[in-house]
């Protein structure tokens, strides 16, 4: 196909805005797939994608338009697969960018403008669900106007349930991004922005050529890893596997590489042949390395092997996850993991717990810390209570948050902000009733409960998204915490000095509610190194026997206390004292001004 | 041979059914008691066979089996085999002179009297249908039919109580000097009328139960009284002549004997088997007059379970559970914790053999300490 003839774009939108229904509105008006065929939203292929509404895993596919070869590139949808966005968004020349015609602009709208902006990407704006009752397309198109700089009358108008307007969409693609560059006669060069790992082929790199053309069976190598395979067949989807003979410069698809894990190919690495390479690689790759971490430990601790056997299959198909083994004196037996964030973090306990039937406790988030010892050794902590006790500084890292919400809730967001040691950087009003607030904050402020917190005091108004903002020096500090004398590591944190008395206290209010009483008084401490900040008591109980028992009671009697064993059996015992598995989540749900519950 | 030396006869029929109760009771019907009770000793024929030639207790539980027709209960106690203690419990309006002399002329010796509370507006929350001079009539009109072995049901944690409150109903109960007491916390069931309605109060009972329980137990041991089972006191025997004022029909499900239950609702457990009858009223007419038995549901008690179950009766008393027989129910590492704790300790009982038992403390933790000792 000549280069010319041939657009590369991806649609990106805000969740829900209706961007796989667009996706597959394209490919039935392009013959792609016919009515008949249609399964909704194809382009998704997990269960649980489709129920969160979101994509993890991009795919690329072709359709035919008016003489036009257009490779639709499906990017993942959520802030913690931002660099696997940017990658499918350098593998284009331009983008969709679908707005909700109630909804309008939100967070993830901006970021994704922006990364598109970044990317030197042509944008074609859409306010879609025009449809809707509550719509609103003239003040929407003038919003998306403004954000990327077009007057409203360039954006839009379509309903991707309806159809309407979605060829004008494709004419748009067509007219207003512009064809691929690159040069087909020099070494190759082919960007790869996702694989995927099948269980028979391997590897499953999707990637866009940008210079000269590759063939099956050729040999190539990644050139930032280094890592050389064979192609074993190379093609792309239409919308499923069509083989092929040859992708050249421009075009998009897919390369079987044989590989057996997925971490020797990563996304943003370059492919180029092995008998006549590249000088210098495509810009921009590098290693994403996980940003929250948390123990994962198995309810009962006979199914260590099973929760091991599961992760190492969850990691063939996901590169970005990290896990290491761990030892908690509380909960036994488990592993430390690493995610790009909360919601990467969630999708893998759902899925551990659903496609491997594991019963797991998730022990309260936290951030990586690079930490500089008093001998000038520099070490990356990703459990607090591996934080060393003697510390010369220590850095976390922070984010740049970005928050839409309507203007009556900027005082609350901004509260809470600031509760969270954010910085204010930015306000913007996007219309008359909208605004755009930006903070830089630690993201160890975030990882607990700021998003339950921003939704709550928005009433479910505010959007919210972030990008990583490098390393800051904070004042840390450990809080530990004892349960009945004997500390508990599982639940240890780090916190700013500042707020370390109230969290602590906090911490301590908490776990008095979640342990239930025991024959004995049990004391909880909070503290800081030797020092303690915050204690509480849980009373020994006075009464547990049932009153009255007779002939006809025995039976019920009798199963009550098997019950009241089996629930002790699910307890974790940290010394004496018994501590349900809920109570290692205490740490999750603390009242965000610190101050725990009243209650006497 | 172990022949089944405790029955007891199960009596449904109630004036009304008071909110609280989750008993199998009949309102009304006073057209069907005596059937009821023909069907009772259809019943008692067929199984006559398992019970031991002489019994040691004969108990009639309800339901009121004071509310049963005068001449039909007189029928029934004069049919039912004899025993050395007859217990009959009572609600305190039914109790009238003539009653008292019906139930004393039929061999009862023992009366249990349902006051619950001496107070009428807590009275009137549980829709009992007796005042408090009700109670104390009811008394009076036993005494002077010469029973000497009256007990009083009371109830505490009831919706609008208070510990002031608490302290009166004891107050009330000891001034009338009864031979024992059984005091019950109120077990709301959930999805119950009652419940939904006191729903906020009932949690706040709920909370305060615990300082009620040692309100009870230390206010009857201070007046005298032995605690010999968790929610049980009595007179001690060194104050009574010797005698022993233990509920001894209830100490026989104490201590894991066998016993026949007899009557809608009722149940049994013979030789390694437990069986409850339906508890409808006319399949149960019905089936004993067509001969055959009522409908059951039966369930097996392997002996490790029966085991289990001697632990978890045996530890409710203040009497010693002998180690032997149920050693193998006993988790060692749960009994060194609890002993550890001041819960539990060894004992020697009256033959010097082995035995363990609950300490003060121990007791009103039980149901958490057997869990614990329980393997």
């Amino acid at each position: 196909m000549d280069p010319a003839r041939i657009r590369n774009f991806s649609i990106i939108a805000h969740i829900d805005h209706g961007k796989s229904t667009l996706a597959d509105r394209i490919l039935e008006v392009t013959g792609t797939l016919s009515g008949r065929d249609m399964r909704e939203q194809v382009l998704d292929t997990m269960e649980l994608e489709r129920e969160r509404g979101i994509t993890i895993k991009a795919q690329a596919v072709r359709v035919a338009w008016k003489g036009h070869q257009l490779n639709l590139i499906d990017t993942p949808g959520h802030v913690d697969f931002t660099y696997e966005v940017s990658r499918s968004l350098q593998a284009c020349e331009g983008a969709v960018l679908v707005v909700d015609a109630a909804q309008g602009v939100e967070a993830q709208t901006v970021a994704n403008a922006y990364l598109a902006i970044e990317n030197n990407l042509e944008i074609v704006a859409v306010v879609n669900k025009i449809d809707l009752p509550q719509a609103d397309p003239d003040g929407r198109a003038a919003e998306l106007g403004g954000l990327i700089g077009e007057p409203p009358d360039r954006v839009l108008r379509a309903s991707a349930k309806t159809g309407f307007g979605v060829e004008a969409v494709l004419d748009a693609v067509v007219e207003r991004i512009p064809p691929p560059t690159g040069d087909p006669n020099t070494a190759s060069r082919a960007l790869v922005f996702d694989s995927s790992y099948d269980q028979y082929r391997g590897v499953v790199a999707f990637v866009r050529v940008v210079d000269g053309s590759f063939r099956a069976r050729e040999r190539l190598r990644a050139m930032a890893q280094g890592t050389r395979f064979e192609v074993e067949e190379l093609g792309f989807f239409s919308p499923t596997m069509r083989p092929a003979e040859s992708l050249a410069a421009g075009e998009v698809g897919y390369v079987i590489t044989g590989l057996k894990d997925v971490s020797r190919l990563r996304v943003g690495d370059t492919l180029t042949s092995e008998a006549s390479p590249a000088a210098a690689p495509l810009p921009g790759y590098k290693d994403v390395k996980p940003t929250v971490f948390a123990g994962l430990f198995p309810t009962d601790s006979d199914d260590y092997p099973e929760l091991r056997d599961a992760l190492d299959r969850l990691k063939l198909n996901d590169a970005a996850l990290f896990y290491e083994p761990e030892t908690s004196q509380a909960l036994g037996f488990g592993f430390r993991c690493g995610f790009l964030g909360l919601l990467h973090m969630e999708i893998v306990r759902e899925r551990l717990e659903r496609e491997f039937d594991l019963d797991l406790i998730v022990t309260a988030p936290n951030v990586a810390y690079q930490v500089e010892t008093p001998t000038g050794e520099i070490v990356e902590v990703h459990n607090p209570a591996d934080m060393p006790s003697d510390v010369e500084r220590v850095e976390e890292p922070y984010i740049k948050a970005s928050v839409i919400v309507p203007k009556e809730f900027v005082g609350a967001v901004m509260e809470l902000c600031n509760e969270r040691r954010g910085r204010f950087d930015h306000m913007e009003y996007l219309s008359e009733q909208r605004v755009h607030l930006t903070y830089e904050l630690p993201l160890g402020e975030i990882v607990l409960d700021f998003y339950d917190q921003l939704k709550s005091r928005t009433r479910g108004y505010a959007s919210f998204d972030y990008d990583l903002a490098g390393f800051r020096e904070g004042s840390l500090v450990r809080v530990d915490v004892l349960v009945g004398g004997e500390p508990v590591d599982a639940l240890s944190l780090i916190v700013h000095r500042e707020g370390a008395y109230a969290r602590g206290r906090a911490l301590v209010e908490r776990l008095r509610e979640e342990i239930p009483r025991q024959f004995f008084d049990v004391p909880i401490q909070a503290a800081i190194g030797s020092r303690v900040i915050a204690r509480e008591t849980v009373k020994a109980k006075r009464k547990d026997v049932l009153a009255k028992c007779y002939g006809g009671d025995i039976t019920r009697k009798r199963k009550l206390l098997e019950r009241q064993k089996a629930g002790k059996k699910r307890m974790k015992q940290v010394g004496a004292v018994e501590v349900p598995q809920e109570a290692f989540l205490a740490v999750l749900n603390l009242n965000e001004d610190g101050g725990g519950r009243r209650g006497g | 041979m172990d022949d089944v030396r405790h029955l007891y006869v199960h009596l449904p029929f109630c004036a009304h059914r008071c909110g609280y109760c989750d008993f199998v009771t009949v309102v009304g019907r006073r057209g069907q008691h005596a059937a009821y009770v023909d069907a009772l000793l259809a019943e008692l024929t067929l199984e006559r066979d398992l019970l031991a030639p002489a019994l040691e207790t004969l108990f009639l539980g309800g339901g009121t089996p004071t509310f049963t027709e005068p001449a039909v209960l007189a029928r029934l106690l004069a049919a039912l085999p004899d025993a050395r203690e007859v217990t009959v419990e009572a609600n305190p309006e039914t109790v009238t002179p003539a009653l008292a002399a019906l139930l004393r002329e039929h061999g009862v010796s023992r009366v249990s009297l349902g006051a619950q509370s001496f107070e009428p507006r807590l009275l009137a929350t549980l829709d009992r249908a007796a005042g408090p001079d009700d109670v104390r009539r009811a008394v009076y009109a036993l005494r002077d039919a010469c029973f000497d072995n009256i007990s009083l049901d009371l109830v505490y944690g009831i919706p609008g109580q208070s510990a002031p409150d608490l302290d009166s109903d004891l107050a009330a109960a000891l001034a009338l000097e009864p031979e024992h007491l059984s005091c019950y916390e109120l077990e709301a069931k959930p999805g119950t009328r009652f419940t939904h309605a006191h729903a906020e109060e009932l949690a706040r009972q709920a909370a305060a139960m615990e300082g009620y329980f040692e309100r009870v137990v230390e206010t009857l041991i201070g007046a005298g009284y032995r605690w010999y089972e968790t929610a049980n006191f009595c007179v001690p025997a060194g104050h009574a002549g010797g005698r022993d004022l233990r509920a001894q029909h209830n100490l026989g499900y104490w201590r894991g004997r066998d016993y026949l239950g007899l009557g809608i609702g009722a149940v049994s457990t013979v030789a390694g088997r437990r069986w409850r009858n339906a508890p409808s009223l006319g399949s149960y007419v019905g089936m004993l007059r067509s001969g055959s038995r009522p409908r059951r549901e039966v369930e097996v008690l392997p002996p490790a379970t029966r085991r289990a179950e001697q632990v978890l009766l045996g530890l409710r008393l203040d009497e010693p559970l002998r180690l032997a027989p149920v050693a193998e129910a006993v988790d060692a590492a749960g009994w060194e914790r609890v002993e550890r704790l001041g819960l539990a300790e060894r004992r020697r009982d009256e033959r010097g053999e082995e035995a363990i038992a609950l300490t003060q403390r121990g007791r009103f933790l039980g149901g958490a300490v057997t869990a614990e000792v329980l393997a």
